[in-house]
């Protein structure tokens, strides 16, 4: 197997930038098959730090109703792992934000494990999220071949993890891990309970190796900066996809969670 | 029988596992931990067969079928499971789960259903025991099988239509699935069939394997011999057929035969044969064989029946076909209604749609004149008798 360039940009924008870390997820292929390289070129210029692209999936278990959405809608439109892929190219032409893919398993076990980190590598991608996988599997079958490709692999963690399998995660995670704010799917809540608050800051005080980045339920300027003040930033999805929906410029979301 | 179990890991061969998002790792990881424990409690063990006997009904007669014997040169045994308080096997497991529920001190009940069977069951448990209780169905299935709707109802069950998908059973359970992901700490899920992620299908199946532990000193009874040549019963997800192979997994001069869904024909992209089209994939928590799309997609599945109106079959199933221990084959609609008919003219029982599925392998195997053959009679047809009736107008 060759190795491709090892520098990953997930290592230098974590290195370089230790809060207030903008990411925004969105499904690939919604809401049209070819919007994923205009969002993407659009959220570099709005100023997002980094971009997750959700690998679409007829099941998404862990979705609310807005990502379950786009997810239909793009495999209505037609997208797939392969032509995910190229648009990645495609992006990677102008857009320089590490570009994260997460999704559930199965699509990805059809296209095939190998074949997809060596596309990712390929293609320019620099972290993977696959919260189905269980880490036990990942560990035994696929970390060498994600280290081999130096593509990272970010574990999720939740409100109910315990410290020792916070622990765990955290060693086989890469690049960063993925604190999930509130135990429930994915979907827009509002402030922060004194729960929420006393998990992050344990958290924090856990001095883990990876740095974290806290998602789920996050849409406002207000939760972004307080989930800003633990972590070394913010996942952004439901919110963001149903401004897609509603056809909110792209910049305008942005500038609202994060103004300039 | 530790060949075709479950192994340490919660894998059956290659099927099995748990791939679930970490938001439900604690609840699965509780279930693991305990569920043997649980089970193997005397406690627990003396209140289940108690329930199983006195609430539940059981054990339900071995009938021989001696008009359907005479058709198919065959010595055919009806295994009654229809005649279970609720109407189907779905009650096993129901009493089961909702004991390990109490002795997890969850209090709140979540369940999936198709046919409405398990949700009946679910709704039934949970009024005994005081639970509150909530069932998700597909809106397909809710019209369908609208019948047992009004039974959950009556019983203090919510049921909540689920409109994603085909609004089946699939869609049915990605939705309690969220339920569960959104409340995590004081509910319990009761999965409906040998399908979810590890220990779920293990579980099951244990549950349900009263009906293969009955069998055998029945047919003791009945023919000085507790092995039959033949065991038959439907799979959807494979609960009734997980119960009723259970005890004759090692005996390997006991054919078992698991009946599929072919609903309008296997090649007619309108069936629910998870074994003949189905590719290893994972769906709802484990490794199985799955009806999807090259890319990955879950295919949905169509059935007449709404209990088998699922693309995946549990992962023992998956194995059980890999490694050719069990024959699967499968029937279309009218394959099944025709045997469904046959029984209610021939042997005085309507049975339900899923469970003709099973009568239909009858007239697809060829028998020796002594061959001792067990149907597993699922669920009776109260519930299908618009389907019977609408199916008949057509002929
Ligand atoms: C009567 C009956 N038989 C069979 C089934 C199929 O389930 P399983 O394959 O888990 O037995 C159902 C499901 O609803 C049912 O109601």
């Amino acid at each position: 197997m060759e190795t491709t360039n090892m520098q990953n940009r997930l290592d230098d924008l974590f290195k370089r930038k230790k809060h207030g870390i903008l990411s925004v997820f969105y499904t690939a292929g919604f809401p049209y098959l070819e919007d994923t390289v205009r969002i993407a070129e659009e959220l570099e210029q709005a100023g997002a730090d980094m971009i997750e692209i959700g690998i679409p999936f007829s099941d998404p278990i862990a979705d609310g109703p807005v990502i379950q959405h786009s997810n239909n809608v793009a495999i209505g439109n037609g997208i797939t792992l392969g032509i995910i892929f190229q648009q990645v190219e495609v992006i990677r032409k102008t857009v320089q934000l590490p570009i994260v893919l997460m999704g559930y398993l199965n699509p990805v076990m059809q296209f095939g494990m190998e074949k997809f980190v060596s596309e990712c590598s390929r293609t320019g991608v620099d972290g993977v999220i696959l919260p189905d996988l269980p880490v036990d599997e990942y560990v035994h079958r696929y970390k060498q071949l994600f280290e081999h490709y130096a593509v990272r692999f970010s574990f999720l963690i939740t409100p109910t993890t315990s410290e020792e399998r916070i622990r765990l995660l955290d060693a086989c995670s890469s690049g960063f891990i993925y604190a999930v704010a509130a135990s429930g799917t994915t979907g827009v809540r509002g402030a922060f309970t004194s729960d929420q608050q006393v998990y992050f800051h344990r958290l924090k005080e856990m001095q883990l190796k990876n740095p974290f980045m806290v998602g789920f339920g996050i849409s406002t300027h207000a939760t972004f900066n307080e989930a800003c003040r633990y972590g070394s930033g913010v996942i952004i999805g439901s919110a963001f996809i149903q401004a897609l929906a509603e056809n909110v410029q792209v910049s305008g979301f942005i500038h609202a969670v994060r103004p300039k | 029988m530790m060949r075709y179990n479950v192994d340490l890991n919660g894998y059956y061969g290659d099927f099995g596992g748990a791939f679930i998002p970490e938001l439900l790792h604690a609840n699965i990881e509780e279930l693991r931990q305990t569920y043997l424990t649980i089970l193997n409690d005397e406690s627990f063990q003396k209140e289940f067969i108690q329930l199983l006997r006195d609430y539940a009904g059981r054990p339900t007669p071995l009938y021989f079928a001696s008009r359907l014997s005479e058709k198919y040169h065959a010595r055919i045994y009806l295994k009654r499971e229809d005649l279970c308080h609720t109407g189907a096997h779905k009650i096993n497991n129901t009493i089961g789960q909702i004991l390990l529920a109490r002795r997890l001190n969850k209090q709140k009940i979540i369940a999936e259903t198709g046919a409405g069977q398990h949700g009946v069951a679910t709704a039934t448990v949970c009024a005994l025991m005081g639970m509150h209780c909530t069932v998700y169905m597909g809106q397909l299935d809710m019209e369908r099988q609208h019948p047992n709707v009004e039974r959950m109802k009556l019983l203090g069950a919510t049921v909540v239509p689920v409109t994603s998908g085909n609004r089946t059973l699939k869609d049915a359970t990605n939705e309690a699935m969220r339920h569960w992901i959104n409340h995590p700490k004081d509910t319990h899920y009761i999965i409906g069939s040998v399908v979810g992620p590890h220990p779920y299908p293990d579980m099951v199946a244990r549950f349900q394997s009263v009906i293969s532990q009955e069998m055998k000193y029945q047919l003791t009874e009945k023919e000085g011999n507790p092995y039959p040549d033949y065991v038959i019963a439907c799979v959807g997800g494979g609960s009734n057929a997980a119960g009723c192979f259970y005890h004759y997994l090692d005996d390997e001069q006991v054919n078992l035969v698991g009946v599929e869904a072919a609903g309008k024909g296997v090649n007619t992209g309108q069936s629910a044969a998870t074994t003949a089209l189905g590719k290893p994939g994972i769906l709802h928590g484990s490794k199985t064989l799955l009806m999807q799309t090259n890319d990955g997609q879950v295919i949905e599945p169509y059935s007449i029946s709404a209990g088998l109106d699922y693309p995946g079959i549990g992962p023992l199933h998956a194995n059980l076909h890999k490694t050719g221990r069990v024959e699967f084959i499968h029937a279309t609609d009218d394959e099944a209604m025709k045997a469904g008919l046959e029984l209610c003219r021939m042997e005085g029982i309507i049975p339900a749609v899923e469970s003709a599925h099973a009568l239909a392998a009858l007239s697809k195997l060829s028998f020796d004149n002594d061959d001792v053959v067990v149907v597993n009679l699922s669920g009776r047809g109260d519930k299908d008798l618009e389907t019977y009736i609408r199916w008949n107008m057509k002929q």
